[in-house]
């Protein structure tokens, strides 16, 4: 039992009335890793989590939950899931250590409401009433309600959004905390930065479907990136027949340019681009040598085009 | 399970008692209309004292504002802020939550009774008291918190949290109005008195006041008609409530 995938989907189908928004989606999640799901706005994120929570039905596929159907063995899943919603869910006037002395009457086996209020640095807002949060501190209540019953896996949806960077920092070490002990985390996230940075593995889709999974670093590939900055309309298809096959060349946006090889960097391709622009009369300035970012292949694979 | 359903019904019971609108129409609401109506002579009662007259209707009064009012727009806002969804996450399970909304209207129905009869009292309230009324009472007020339960969850649960709580004042005021509560049924045409008493908040007070004020035996028809309202709206609520 303990074996089974923290989640595992299969041919997933859900058709709302006017779109499909999961549309043969098949993906894993392992045990205490960190996976993120990634997608632009309406790729079918939330609604896949939701399949995943219980609290909707899939129309086709397959899920599994630690081993488990989310629809049938809602009960046995219950205590061993927590839940952070993309948004709501606390009732307004509640305070925030009264909401978390609730939820811990729930669990056998809660953590203690006053420390993991502290945890989440809201020990000085224990009595103020949820609708009277920041958005960040009601971010960061609903974070420690999906924690507070020791859940084996936890789904977070959108867990930073609205939080300031000390309290984004402050998410991040008590995700990295979970799965230090050995929680499975599935989070959907629009920051690239953070995905890269808490992942195991990744998944982004689009569309309903996987279109890439994998480490950030497999994602990210070991294709490297050269860019620097020049006078606008240098000949780009000239530079690129002075380097070696498999070169790619571009300007965007104008005065800066970018060259991309597929097996990353080599001394000897900048040593070719440095003689190019010397030949050229041209100074490269602000070079630099880097990776592709995760954000670099999610636009890459889902296009920049703006979505709902 | 019974630790859980005790925090809800803690957790629902103190949001009840802390929040200034609804403790206005659970509790300030039916204890100025007790007092008002009974010092003045606002509206003619026929035979008996007036506050014989009007506690039994009060303690109706009382019994829909918390059942139905004050329970619809609460789990109406419920509704739309994702506490029913979120809760849905948690080991407690539905049967649960519902079990907790009704201990808590019936610990706030408790609250309500110790203070109206306390008014009463002090305005001279003397009430047949039987045992056949110290049982009766009971039996009504549950068989009417179970038809105003029904009621408000069928509301919250299928309209728009706005339009429940414009519904929910508009039918308190309608009930308080037609129900008998500080009006007698009797002012009303006559033939409109039968389908008066079918209304939940009439059956009510018109069983409650033959019980207390006329000491007539156990109000058989007042009592069916709440439980037909109970099951009715129970039923309906059941099959049609959208917990997001």
């Amino acid at each position: 039992m303990s074996t089974a995938p923290a989640v595992e989907i299969a041919s997933l189908v859900k058709q709302y009335r006017h779109a499909r928004a999961v549309d043969g989606l098949t993906l894993t999640a392992a045990r205490g890793q960190v996976t993120s799901i990634l997608g632009p706005n309406g790729a079918g994120k939330t609604t896949t989590i939701e399949i995943c929570e219980g609290y909707r039905a899939a129309d086709s596929g397959r899920v599994r939950v630690l081993g488990l159907d989310p629809d049938r063995d809602s009960r046995a899943l219950r205590p061993r899931v927590g839940v952070m919603l993309q948004s709501g869910g606390v009732p307004p006037a509640i305070p925030a250590g009264e909401y978390l002395r609730l939820l811990a009457r729930f669990h056998a086996h809660s953590l203690d409401p006053a420390g993991l209020l502290d945890r989440v640095g809201l020990a000085e807002a224990a009595r103020t009433q949820y609708k009277r949060l920041s958005g960040g501190q009601q971010q960061r209540l609903a974070l420690a309600a999906a924690v507070i019953g020791r859940p084996e896996l936890v789904f977070l949806d959108e867990p930073t959004a609205g939080m300031d960077p000390q309290a984004r920092h402050a998410t991040w070490d008590l995700i990295a905390e979970l799965r230090g002990s050995g929680v499975s985390v599935i989070l959907t996230t629009h920051f690239m930065d953070e995905a890269e940075r808490l992942s195991d593995q990744v998944a982004i889709i689009d569309h309903g479907r996987l279109v890439a999974g994998g480490t950030p670093a497999e994602l990210c590939g070991g294709a490297g990136q050269l860019r620097f900055r020049a006078d606008s309309g240098l000949d780009t298809d000239g530079l690129v027949a002075a380097l070696p096959d498999g070169t790619a060349a571009k300007e965007s946006p104008a005065g800066h340019y970018v060259i991309e090889v597929p097996d990353g960097v080599t001394p000897q391709l900048l040593a070719s681009v440095t003689a190019w622009c010397a030949e050229h009369g041209v100074l490269p300035t602000s070079l630099r040598i880097e990776s592709r970012t995760l954000e670099d292949v999610f636009l890459e694979l889902t296009g920049k085009e703006l979505r709902a | 399970m019974g630790r859980m359903i005790a925090a809800q019904t803690a957790m629902e019971t103190r949001m009840l008692l802390r929040n200034g609108e609804q403790l206005t129409v659970t509790l300030v609401i039916p204890l100025a209309l007790l007092a008002m109506f009974s010092l003045e002579p606002l509206v003619s009662v026929g035979g008996g004292t007036r506050i014989d007259f009007l506690a039994p209707g009060v303690i109706a009064l009382a019994v829909m504002s918390v059942a139905f009012t004050s329970q619809a727009i609460a789990t109406g806002f419920e509704r739309r802020y994702g506490v029913l969804k979120r809760l849905g996450a948690e080991p407690l399970s539905r049967v649960g939550l519902i079990a907790a909304k009704t201990v808590s209207v019936v610990l706030i129905e408790l609250v309500q009774a110790v203070l109206i009869t306390a008014v009463a009292f002090g305005l001279g309230w003397t009430p047949h008291t039987s045992a056949l009324a110290f049982l009766t009472v009971p039996l009504l007020v549950l068989a009417g918190t179970g038809a105003f339960s029904g009621l408000a969850l069928l509301m919250a649960g299928t309209l728009r949290a706005e339009a429940t709580l414009a519904l929910a004042n508009l039918i308190y005021i309608a009930l308080l109005g037609l129900g008998g509560v500080v009006f007698p049924l009797s002012k009303f045409p006559a033939a409109a008195h039968p389908y008066l008493t079918l209304l939940p908040t009439g059956a009510l007070a018109t069983g409650l006041r033959s019980v207390l004020a006329q000491s007539a035996g156990v109000p058989v028809r007042d009592l069916i008609v709440l439980v037909v309202w109970a099951a009715v709206g129970i039923g309906l609520a059941a099959r049609t409530f959208r917990w997001e």
